[in-house]
């Protein structure tokens, strides 16, 4: 146990130095990536504007709020892409993982957990401009704080897990192009990204309800602006839950099965 | 007439290298109906809140929609490969295999990558345009046409322009490549026309970079909202770009250094 903590800080260490030396890179990154939710927050502020005010109970102050935090969210949502799997097992890369000593995983989330403090510093500039622009309207309480803080990091392993369990996909088909493509439009419609769920309408919060990607964008924000009852905070802490342990499970299951389909060429 | 020559001989060069790979046909299909799927389903939660967004309707909104994907299209089919191409080379040194040709060293380089199938989403971009003119029953006369056209051929050289500049950057600093991302970024924004912005986003959508050019200004062509005072200047400014990318570029070639040394 003690060993796996000094293997997380380690890795999430080297993360951190690693990443903060890329900060020109990181930043064109971050702000190529804010010219999505300015879109979206400029086209619904107009439509609430349009239509007496408000849409679906968000004020044109709550939709900036909403794609204010969205931007923290959505940078907190980046983990593993199930594309780079192709790359590592082409370039015959995951010999040298598997040789580790520990599960590759551990490795994974520790440096991509690592990242999200460099990412964080380095959004709160941006969160501060966007601010000064977009007047957002937003109470928060420590409570609410708290809550948002966890539903945060909650929504990242979800998110983590699930991606990490879809890449093991690449060690029997290399044609997954076109399924990673459909998951992310399913993902990009029903998670809250593209709007607040609750302006889709009833059928399709429904479909949202029971799939993964909600838990990891839209509930987190809808934590810190204070939309649910408690007893719906602590329902989404569970939805969470489960949802990583299921990534868990997949990953436990395939991947002993992926590895033994994997045959390196090379050194 | 030779940059003629050059283009057409780098496309055949281009089609017959992607033919080989037929199935990214259906890939890049697959791809640009998912897009479409969800630009769609943007446009209709909108108009399942209100009639008309910043005095344009539902068609064309579906118009500037249109416009935009077969811009991107045409982007993704010749500018922006030729341009990653550009950058890839002032990084490894090897523009000194393109200076060396008896060729204008600014039409090689902006003719050398054909992207063939992204022809999908300029495909997918004239049906979604059909579509809305249906939907306006508008009569789109040889006028409309003429004036969509210059406007979009203005468009896409502005943007040409816009990227040269870029690239150019690449003779002073060596790594550009994140600016790929920031222009995706920025390119997104003419999904919707460019009046609803704030002021300050709006001018840097227009003269920054001209995506108001490249997409809001043709689909106005088509939904008869053009004056002709916009596209003089449209044309203009295509002008004016078109003379600061060659001289920027010109600038910028006397800082290359090369590989070989």
């Amino acid at each position: 146990m003690r060993a796996l903590l000094d293997l997380y800080l380690g890795q999430a260490r080297i993360s951190i130095l690693e990443q903060s030396q890329y900060r020109v890179a990181n930043y064109f990154w971050m702000v190529g990536m804010v010219a999505e939710p300015v879109i979206y927050l400029v086209v619904w502020q107009t439509v609430a504007r349009s239509h007496g005010g408000s849409v679906a109970g968000f004020g044109p102050g709550d939709i900036a709020a909403y794609y204010i935090v969205w931007t923290l969210v959505r940078n907190m949502n980046i983990v593993l892409t199930p594309y780079a799997w192709e790359h590592e097992i082409r370039q015959g890369r995951l010999s040298v993982r598997l040789l580790r000593p520990l599960h590759p995983l551990h490795y994974d989330l520790a440096y991509f957990a690592g990242w999200k403090f460099v990412v964080i510093a380095m959004w709160l500039p941006i969160a501060a401009i966007l601010t000064l622009i977009f007047q957002p309207t937003i109470t928060v309480t420590p409570q609410s704080v708290a809550a948002f803080v966890v539903a945060l990091w909650g929504g990242f392993l979800v998110r983590f897990m699930l991606q990490w369990a879809l890449g093991l996909i690449t060690f029997w088909t290399t044609r997954v192009g076109a399924f990673f493509q459909l998951y992310f439009t399913v993902e990009l419609l029903l998670s809250g990204r593209l709007v607040p769920l609750s302006f889709m309408p009833e059928w399709a919060q429904q479909i949202a309800a029971v799939l993964p990607f909600k838990w990891a964008f839209g509930y987190p924000i809808e934590v810190i602006l204070g939309r649910y009852s408690p007893e719906q905070v602590l329902f989404g802490f569970a939805m969470q839950t489960f949802w990583v342990l299921l990534g868990l499970t997949i990953i436990g299951v395939v991947w002993p099965a992926a590895v033994r389909r994997y045959s390196a060429v090379g050194n | 007439m030779d940059l003629f020559r050059l283009f057409s001989t780098f496309t055949r060069i281009g089609v017959m290298n992607e033919l080989q790979y037929r199935v990214n046909f259906v890939l890049q299909a697959f791809q640009s109906l998912l897009a479409l799927i969800s630009g769609l389903v943007g446009l209709a939660l909108v108009f399942s809140y209100t009639d008309e967004l910043s005095g344009w309707t539902r068609p064309e909104l579906l118009a500037v929609m249109g416009v935009h994907i077969l811009m991107g299209g045409l982007i993704r089919t010749t500018i922006q490969p030729n341009m990653e191409r550009l950058m890839d080379d002032v990084q490894q040194g090897t523009l000194d295999y393109v200076l060396t040709k008896p060729a204008d060293a600014q039409a090689l380089v902006s003719v050398r990558e054909v992207q063939f199938w992204q022809l999908v989403d300029v495909l997918m971009g004239l049906v979604v345009l059909s579509v809305a003119a249906a939907e306006m029953k508008a009569e789109v006369g040889l006028w409309q046409v003429l004036g969509f056209l210059t406007a979009l051929v203005c468009g896409a050289l502005m943007i040409y322009s816009f990227w040269l500049m870029l690239t150019t950057g690449a003779f002073w600093v060596v790594r550009m490549e994140h600016i790929l991302e920031l222009f995706q970024g920025m390119y997104a924004a003419g999904r919707w026309p460019v009046s609803i912005y704030p002021d300050w986003l709006r001018l840097g959508l227009t003269f920054l970079v001209p995506v108001a050019f490249a997409v809001t200004v043709p689909a106005q062509a088509l939904t008869s909202r053009l004056t002709l005072d916009t596209l003089l200047g449209s044309a203009a400014l295509t002008f004016g770009l078109l003379v600061a990318g060659r001289w920027i570029w010109k600038t910028g070639l006397r800082h290359y250094a090369g590989a070989s040394a």
